[in-house]
């Protein structure tokens, strides 16, 4: 085992603790701070189903992609995590429910003002825009679900101690349900970046991907007990007074807003009873379930909520990932000037004549015809030569087409053709495609995908529509296998 | 389905059990204690036997009261049970227990000091104690409508405030009359004091469903 691994891994393990001592809150804050549930119970509670949601969910689809693994040197991946987790940590001591992956959204724009590479902009937008939703949506859902089930309760008439256990158990199920995804949503996010370096082997029926992830899910129990009370007892407590039914309310909103504006299920399961969809919006569970509490006080008193506390809680969302882009980039600095580690492995950007037709559609491509041939270290620079010839061109295409301008060179090597079955998520005419391929070299990715486009009609992408979502999701987990055998692993 | 059913909601169902039999000790008392003034003016004394049978079953209803209290007590803190409700729930039991404390101290003190009252003031006492069993009644009604059904906690608050009102005047009444008559000094205060307690029933029962006024805005805020 490369004991380096381990120590790169540390700061994985570093974010897992900031993730859990920070994110229980969204789904035990209003049961512990309204004392329904102990927060020895909570913790334990969050403890196994973080766990459970981490090996049994989180391992599930094989190439869980990490947000990290944009990133492509461990060290660099190293200094991410780790500065993302400085930033929720600090955070979380301050008692203040932020979103660990905006703060790992950031850290990972501070590698790339680091490294020069292009950043999408508009993950800005999205960040900005759940800071708004998220909150607004979850408080008009509390709102009135609070008002209706106020309503339904008057009705039914149930004793004091009943409706204390019939809350007690709401929250608790709630709880259950809500650690069991939290680990099986956030395990890529601490764990992921290490995939590719995994220093555990499989033990029996249970993978060296599950060891990992069980790692990780125990770094999050270590931070859900050591130090998830301070920010749990802020959104249960110290944001507005709630009652236990209003505590079981705002989880069952923040639940509902998520699963009715960011499930992709739903919006399929609508598309294919020819119902309109919902349209999916940005949404954070950290964000959501302040609103929620908010959307009850309202009805209550809202001279009861404390709007310092709630400001502080806005600035934090708003510092996570700007703070998390700066530590990041200053971390990024020192580690590889100082202590010598690389925190990225120079790749090579080249403008080709098959790229620029790929791109035909969506760009002035002949006015881009001066760069073939050129050599670019960083994707910025070459966006930059790019925003000077065509200084209006579509953002989002003039992305798609700087990053698919990076040279891999890859070569599919017979030598590997075993291990495409191992996952036993790919079907045999895609491997049949693959091995059709056998001993070609593709300059490009997308080079590559387009070949096995071409061989065999079981990797071919289908018109982007809602019903054909998940076909197209798959096909794209199954090129990720393929492509993380034949590309280089991070380093 | 059912059995799982049960243990899940077990221990909740026979807490609030608990809850009803200590409202019910409360009830019971109210009623025996009526009977027992009516028995022990009927006889003329502590000497009846019915009198005596309903100051023991008092007695005994207060012990049960107690264990009652003391179980629900615990109950409500070792499970951690109603959070923001334990502190009212626990003073609301404590002021209903001296409610039956206070039933069994004035059939003790009746059964011990034996007061002689004319027999033109027997239908004016018997009144009094009708107006207080009246309260204290609604002061039950009112509690258990604090557990089940809080919009009708006012309705009987309400009621509890006019019987109070009502006892009241009738034990001014009463002690004015008491003081009218041919009756030692000495004999005067002994019979004006079993007034003043048996009216402290009222004003008890009064105070409770005041605080429980309160602790209902709590619960319906």
């Amino acid at each position: 085992m490369d004991l380096s691994v381990l120590f790169f891994m540390s700061s994985g393990l570093f974010l897992g603790w900031s993730l859990g001592s920070n994110d229980a809150a969204n789904v035990f804050g209003t049961a512990v701070g309204t004392r329904m549930i102990k927060f020895s119970t909570a913790a334990l509670i969050c403890t196994i189903f973080v766990i459970l949601g981490a090996v049994i969910s989180g391992a599930g689809a094989a190439h869980t992609l990490s947000k990290l693994g944009d990133i492509n040197a461990l060290g660099g991946a190293f200094v991410a995590a780790f500065a993302a987790a400085a930033v929720v940590a600090w955070l979380t001591v301050l008692g203040l429910p932020v979103s660990t992956t905006q703060a790992i959204v950031g850290s990972i724009i501070g590698w790339n003002f680091f490294t020069g590479m292009s950043t999408d902009f508009s993950v800005f937008k999205t960040i900005i825009g759940t800071w708004f939703i998220s909150p607004v949506l979850t408080a008009f859902f509390s709102y009135f679900m609070y008002k209706g089930v106020s309503w339904w309760l008057n009705k039914q008439k149930i004793h004091l101690i009943s409706l204390d256990a019939l809350t007690r158990y709401a929250l608790i199920i709630a709880g259950v349900l809500g650690s069991y995804s939290l680990g099986a949503n956030n395990i890529a996010n601490v764990m992921g970046v290490f995939i590719g370096a995994n220093p555990f082997q499989d033990l029996g029926p249970i993978s060296g991907l599950q060891i990992l992830f069980f790692v990780g899910g125990i770094a999050i129990s270590v931070g859900i007990y050591t130090y998830g009370k301070g920010v749990m007892m802020t959104v249960g407590d110290s944001i507005a007074p709630l009652t236990p039914v209003g505590a079981v309310v705002v989880v069952l909103a923040t639940s509902l807003v998520l699963f009715l504006f960011a499930s992709e299920d739903l919006e399929f399961i609508l598309a294919s009873l020819g119902l309109p969809t919902i349209p999916l919006v940005p949404v954070s569970s950290s964000q959501a379930v302040v609103g929620g509490v908010i959307g009850i006080a309202l009805i209550k008193n809202s001279g009861n909520i404390r709007w310092k506390v709630t400001g502080r809680i806005v600035v934090a969302w708003i510092q996570t990932p700007i703070v998390s882009a700066l530590v990041s980039f200053v971390m990024l600095f020192l580690v590889q000037n100082v202590f010598a580690i690389t925190v990225f492995q120079k790749v090579e950007f080249q403008v080709s004549r098959p790229l620029l037709e790929k791109h035909a559609q969506k760009l002035d491509v002949k006015s881009l015809e001066s760069l073939i041939g050129k050599t670019y270290t960083t994707s910025g620079a070459l966006k930059s030569d790019v925003d000077k010839i065509l200084p209006h061109a579509d953002y989002k295409a003039e992305l798609t087409f700087v990053q698919e301008a990076r040279m891999e060179r890859i070569t599919v090597d017979p030598a590997r053709f075993p291990e495409l079955g191992k996952s036993g998520l790919l079907t045999q005419p895609q491997i049949d495609s693959v091995k059709a391929l056998s001993g070609k070299t593709f300059d490009y990715r997308w080079q590559l995908v387009e070949a096995l486009a071409a061989t065999s009609e079981t990797w071919r992408m289908k018109e982007k529509t809602v019903l054909n979502k998940p076909y197209n999701k798959q096909v794209g987990e199954r090129l990720a296998i393929v492509m993380d055998l034949y590309t280089e692993r991070m380093k | 389905m059912s059995t799982a059913h049960f243990s899940l909601f077990g221990r909740t169902k026979a807490l609030e059990n608990k809850i009803d039999e200590f409202l019910d000790v409360l009830s019971e008392c109210n009623i025996h204690f009526k009977a027992a003034i009516t028995y022990f003016l009927e006889a003329g004394g502590n000497t009846a036997s019915a009198f005596q049978q309903k100051v023991k079953e008092v007695s005994a209803m207060e012990s049960r009261g107690d264990d009652l209290r003391r179980h629900i007590e615990s109950e409500l803190y070792e499970q951690a049970l109603i959070p923001d409700f334990r502190g009212d729930v626990l003073s609301l039991l404590e002021d209903l227990d001296t409610v039956i404390n206070l039933f069994e101290d004035n059939l003790i003190n009746f059964s011990i000091e034996n007061p002689q009252y004319p027999t033109e003031l027997h239908k004016d006492l018997k009144g009094l104690c009708e107006q207080v069993a009246l309260s204290v009644e609604s002061c039950v009604m009112a509690t258990r409508a604090f557990f089940r059904d809080i919009n009708a906690v006012r309705d009987h608050a309400h009621k509890v405030m006019l019987y109070e009102k009502e006892a009241d005047k009738l034990s001014i009444a009463l002690k004015t009359a008491i003081f009218k008559t041919n009756l030692g000094l000495d004999q005067k205060a002994h019979l004006r004091n079993f007034v003043d307690k048996i009216d402290e029933l009222a004003n008890e029962a009064e105070d409770v469903c005041d605080l429980l006024a309160i602790y209902t805005i709590k619960r319906a805020a």
